[in-house]
């Protein structure tokens, strides 16, 4: 059963780049027999093409890793092997990253090889993939490790002809030498590695003319042929000799508990063995399970034929009130009694007082759940002081301290192997579904897989929050903004961690709310008590989709309200091209810029209000549409990228349809431009589906909805069928930012300003439905 | 009650219970992993399988139903991968995470076999019932049209 894993995933693998050649010899000696003949700098050149500038990757746990003998191997016959320490989700970092090194390092893509690493970030650094990241912490750590090995192939090479290294070039997949001699990196291997790892300062780097590769987008994804196949490996496709499968029934309500249950009938059915009763973490949860009762059987089709025979009583603790509506009331109640301030510039009180004018109104956006395509799944072999999991996870690192902690196991006895991710979402940087498989399979001594169902997805997700986002603002008597006021109230991600203290914390107030960048002399900013009943989790682009939706709604209003066109509004309030001085700005102490330092990715206002020159012009903004036509416009900055939005909606029959986006980027160096458009395209639906289907509610305590019958998604026959995108260019001294994420808050707020433009029906709820 | 069928051009015997639906038969008993599970319910188009050459959502066939039939997964489409289909897939670049693409593959192959001749609205109403939460449609339908048509 176990061919059809890859040699990477094969139980008891080892780590990646450890298989090939040049790890083969023991480092020790090679440091010392290198360090003998090398006198530091003796190659020094100044890195014209690249100016290193610190991101927020060193501050992340464990930080980055530059050394390339733990990135890079090349096997005699020429193979470069590439370890990606990302996991694959759909955003294209496992062939992104790689790419990047490959082309510095002048490899040939074709002879490249991935392996994904498993959970080990003392070894390869920070393994974390979320918060639109992989590309703007590491784009700088693969250049460095490409150019490395270049380097010590070609001191090789000189080593071996007798010559200075000056005098040898290295072209595609090999060295050459003054005297027309060539060799392979192959041949160049064994003597390459005996080289000592150059210092940054003594690399050269390729001029960004001379890529190969990078900022061309004409890579295909590493996994393509696999995906197209069948034969690529997610995490419910590892099967293990005497696997289990087991499926869960969890507490209906969060922090609810199994108080008696009958498991006769489910026992009874063919392929079960056993049922097992899990425990549920006591609030804040973190990312252990939820508890319940597990069904252990041969296949899954048993597990699930027992699961449903279980008689189970429950006891539903402390959220078995949580009712979506009157929570939404209560929500509203408090953003208009906000008592908790944390930007004030200028004396926004004032402003208001002495207003000529207010515009006030108040958005909301409900619950929502991931659901990444593959529902989650875990693989667990546990035996009795070791563990190897195989997880579709976003931090394998994370897991594997968790996993280690939670069985009682010493961390080096844990292993956590990689698989491709059937999206993540952010759904898949909680490894609850891995601790389960782990405390089953130790239970039962043999490896169990947990299969998650759709049902228990949208049931027992951790919810994106659920806001009510109220904008007010003072005017002149010219109807100039002179004040600016942003009540955000919503249950917080922090609940999950810690006691909940009801407020929202420094990083949901980072994404669209503390970092208004508007041209307004009094700006304040506050927020609410709102306390969780729900699991409350990050989901793609997190805090920034309830802000974009309302601020970006809320201009256009205000330019309708006050006769003006919602472009030229939009503009106004940008400002003048500067970037915002956040000390004179009333921010909070501990402002957070997605990780980043504020000098490096600052607020930019004239990268903001030229990616909506773009869109606008781009879907042919102020011309005249036909009847039930109408465009809208947003933008917003998130993960340190500026992205515009402009999407032209036609309502037909009232059926609200989508049939064109235009999206402009400015993510600094964009190194894969095609991955860049996938991810806009899939922001595209993804945003529409959150403008027009998803929604969840709670009653008693419970979610209402369950698969896709009533928490659907854009399909096939309403979509947005052109998707434009146009990526701002720019050379690789702007720094590269996110992408996975970036694209998706600017899309609901400029449907839902398109739809006003059709049909003069402003909606300030998400989601709107499917018809107006 | 054993159930015989044709799997991917080989004879297949699996002893399971009569009802178990293809779906699971398929992954957890014949270890074929590329037909996946997206929702159980004939909702997303993720299990998608051919049953005598027309698409069938592999979570609603039970095994009883395809006895004596033939079953081909995308392990089976083409024994090269290289299926019209499939090779356009890899030249748009379609998937982002991959893991509904076995199933529209499925569903495209069957579409364009029925109707080579596939118009646009035809291949938008084909597709509706597979699902593909990275949003790769713009990608899927270019595909499908260029299987179809080469254009
Ligand atoms: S799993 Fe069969 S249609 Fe979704
Ligand atoms: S490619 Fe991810 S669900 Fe379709």
């Amino acid at each position: 059963m176990l061919n059809h894993l890859p040699e990477h995933l094969r139980p008891g693998a080892r780590d990646a780049a450890r298989q090939s050649i040049i790890m083969r010899v023991d480092r020790r000696d090679v440091l010392k027999g290198a360090l003998a003949g090398f006198a530091l700098g003796l190659f020094a050149r100044p890195a014209t093409a690249f100016e290193p500038y610190p991101t927020g990757g060193l501050e992340m746990p464990r930080g980055l890793v530059t050394d390339p003998l733990v990135f890079v191997s090349i096997d005699p016959d020429g193979t470069v092997t590439i370890v990606a320490h990302r996991s694959e989700m759909g955003q294209g970092s496992r062939t992104s990253l790689p790419m990047v090194l490959a082309d510095e390092m002048d490899a040939d893509w074709n002879r490249v090889k991935i392996v994904q690493a498993p959970g080990d970030e003392p070894r390869y650094g920070n393994q974390d993939t979320d918060g639109s990241r992989s590309l703007r912490h590491h784009v700088q750590s693969m250049r460095q490790m490409g150019a490395a090995v270049r380097e010590m192939l070609r001191r090789a090479a000189a080593k071996s002809w007798g010559v200075e290294p000056s005098a040898v070039t290295v072209g595609l997949h090999e060295a050459q030498g003054p005297g027309g001699q060539r060799a392979g990196f192959g041949e160049l291997a064994e003597a390459a590695m005996v080289e000592p790892v150059p210092a940054f300062e003594e690399l050269t780097f390729k001029d960004e003319a001379a890529f190969r590769y990078i900022g061309k987008g004409e890579v295909q994804i590493t996994d393509l042929r696999d995906i197209t196949t069948g034969a690529a490996i997610y995490g419910a496709d590892v099967i293990l000799d005497g696997m289990k499968t087991a499926v869960i029934a969890r507490p209906p309500v969060l922090g609810g508990k199994v108080k008696s249950y009958d498991a006769t009938e489910t026992l009874a059915v063919p392929g079960v063995e056993q049922v097992i009763e899990l425990a549920g973490a006591e609030a804040p949860v973190n990312f252990l399970p939820l508890g319940g009762l597990a069904v252990v059987a041969t296949n899954t089709w048993a597990a699930e034929q027992g699961r449903e025979k279980l008689k189970i009583e429950w006891e539903d603790g402390p959220n078995a009130g949580y009712e979506s509506g009157s929570y939404r009331a209560a929500m509203d109640a408090a953003s208009q009694a906000p008592d908790n301030i944390f930007r004030e510039q200028g004396d926004t009180p004032a402003a208001f007082a002495a207003a000529a004018k207010t515009f006030e109104r108040a958005y909301f956006q409900t619950h929502m759940a991931h659901i990444p395509m593959e529902p989650p799944v875990a693989v667990a072999n546990v035996t009795a002081d070791a563990c190897e999991v195989w997880l579709p996870v976003q931090s394998p690192y994370g897991a594997r301290e968790d996993l280690a902690k939670d069985l009682g196991i010493p961390i080096e006895n844990v292993k956590v192997n990689v698989t491709l991710l059937g999206g993540g979402f952010g759904r898949k940087s909680k490894w609850d579904f891995a601790i389960e498989a782990a405390r089953l399979s130790q239970a039962v001594g043999a490896p169990v897989r947990v299969q998650w169902s759709r049902e228990d997805d949208i049931r027992h997700s951790f919810m994106h929050t659920t806001s009510v986002e109220r904008l007010r603002v003072a005017m002149d008597g010219k109807g100039k903004v002179t004040g600016w006021h942003h009540t955000s109230v919503a249950p917080s991600i922090l609940s999950t961690f810690a006691p909940d203290s009801g407020y929202q914390f420094f990083i949901e107030h980072g994404m669209g709310h503390v970092d208004a960048p508007w041209d307004v002399p009094n700006i304040r900013c506050d927020n609410a008590k709102a306390m969780a009943h729900a699991r409350i989790g990050w989901f793609r682009s997190v805090s920034n989709v309830p802000r974009a939706w309302a601020v970006q709604s809320f201009i256009a209003e205000l330019a309708d309200e006050l006769g003006r066109d919602h472009k030229e509004m939009l503009l106004e309030l940008i400002g003048p091209p500067r970037k915002v001085d956040i000390a004179t700005a009333g921010m909070p102490e501990d402002f957070w810029n997605y990780g980043e330092p504020y000098e490096e990715y600052p607020i930019d206002t004239g990268r903001l209000a030229h990616v909506v020159e773009v869109a606008a012009d781009a879907a042919g903004w102020g011309a005249s549409l036909p009847e039930g036509e109408g465009i809208g416009l947003a933008v917003h900055r998130s993960f340190v990228t500026y992205v515009a939005v402009a999407a032209r909606v036609k309502v037909v029959d009232r059926v609200i349809r989508v049939p064109e986006m235009h999206f402009a980027v400015d993510c600094g160096f964009a190194a894969n431009p095609e991955r860049i458009r996938s991810q806009m395209e899939g922001s595209a639906v993804m945003g529409m589906t959150l403008a027009l289907h998803s929604g969840i509610t709670y009653e008693n305590g419970r979610v209402q909805q369950s698969n896709f019958y009533d928490y659907d998604v854009v399909r096939s026959d309403n979509f947005p069928e052109r998707v434009d995108v146009h990526i701002v260019p720019h050379p690789f001294s702007v720094h590269a930012s996110g992408i996975g994420e970036p694209g998706v808050p600017p899309v609901a707020p400029a449907i839902g300003n398109a739809i006003f433009a059709a049909t003069g029906q402003r909606l300030r709820d998400l989601p709107l439905g499917t018809e107006v | 009650m054993p159930t015989t069928f044709t799997l991917n051009g080989a004879q297949q015997t699996l002893d399971a219970p009569p009802e178990m639906p293809l779906l699971w038969a398929v992954r957890d008993l014949a270890g074929l992993t590329g037909t996946k599970y997206g929702c159980g319910v004939g909702l997303c188009g993720a299990c998608t399988v051919h049953v005598d050459g027309e698409a069938v959502r592999a979570c609603l066939v039970t095994l009883d139903e395809v006895d004596g039939k033939t079953v081909t997964t995308i392990e089976g489409l083409d024994p090269e991968g290289e299926h019209p289909v499939q090779r356009a897939w890899r030249e748009l670049n379609v998937p982002q995470c991959g893991f509904c693409q076995a199933g529209q593959i499925m569903q495209a192959a069957s579409l364009i076999a029925a109707k080579p001749d596939i118009t646009d609205a035809e291949i938008l109403e084909g597709m509706r019932g597979n699902v593909c939460r990275c949003g790769c449609y713009q990608r899927i339908v270019a595909a499908v049209r260029h299987a179809a048509t080469g254009i």
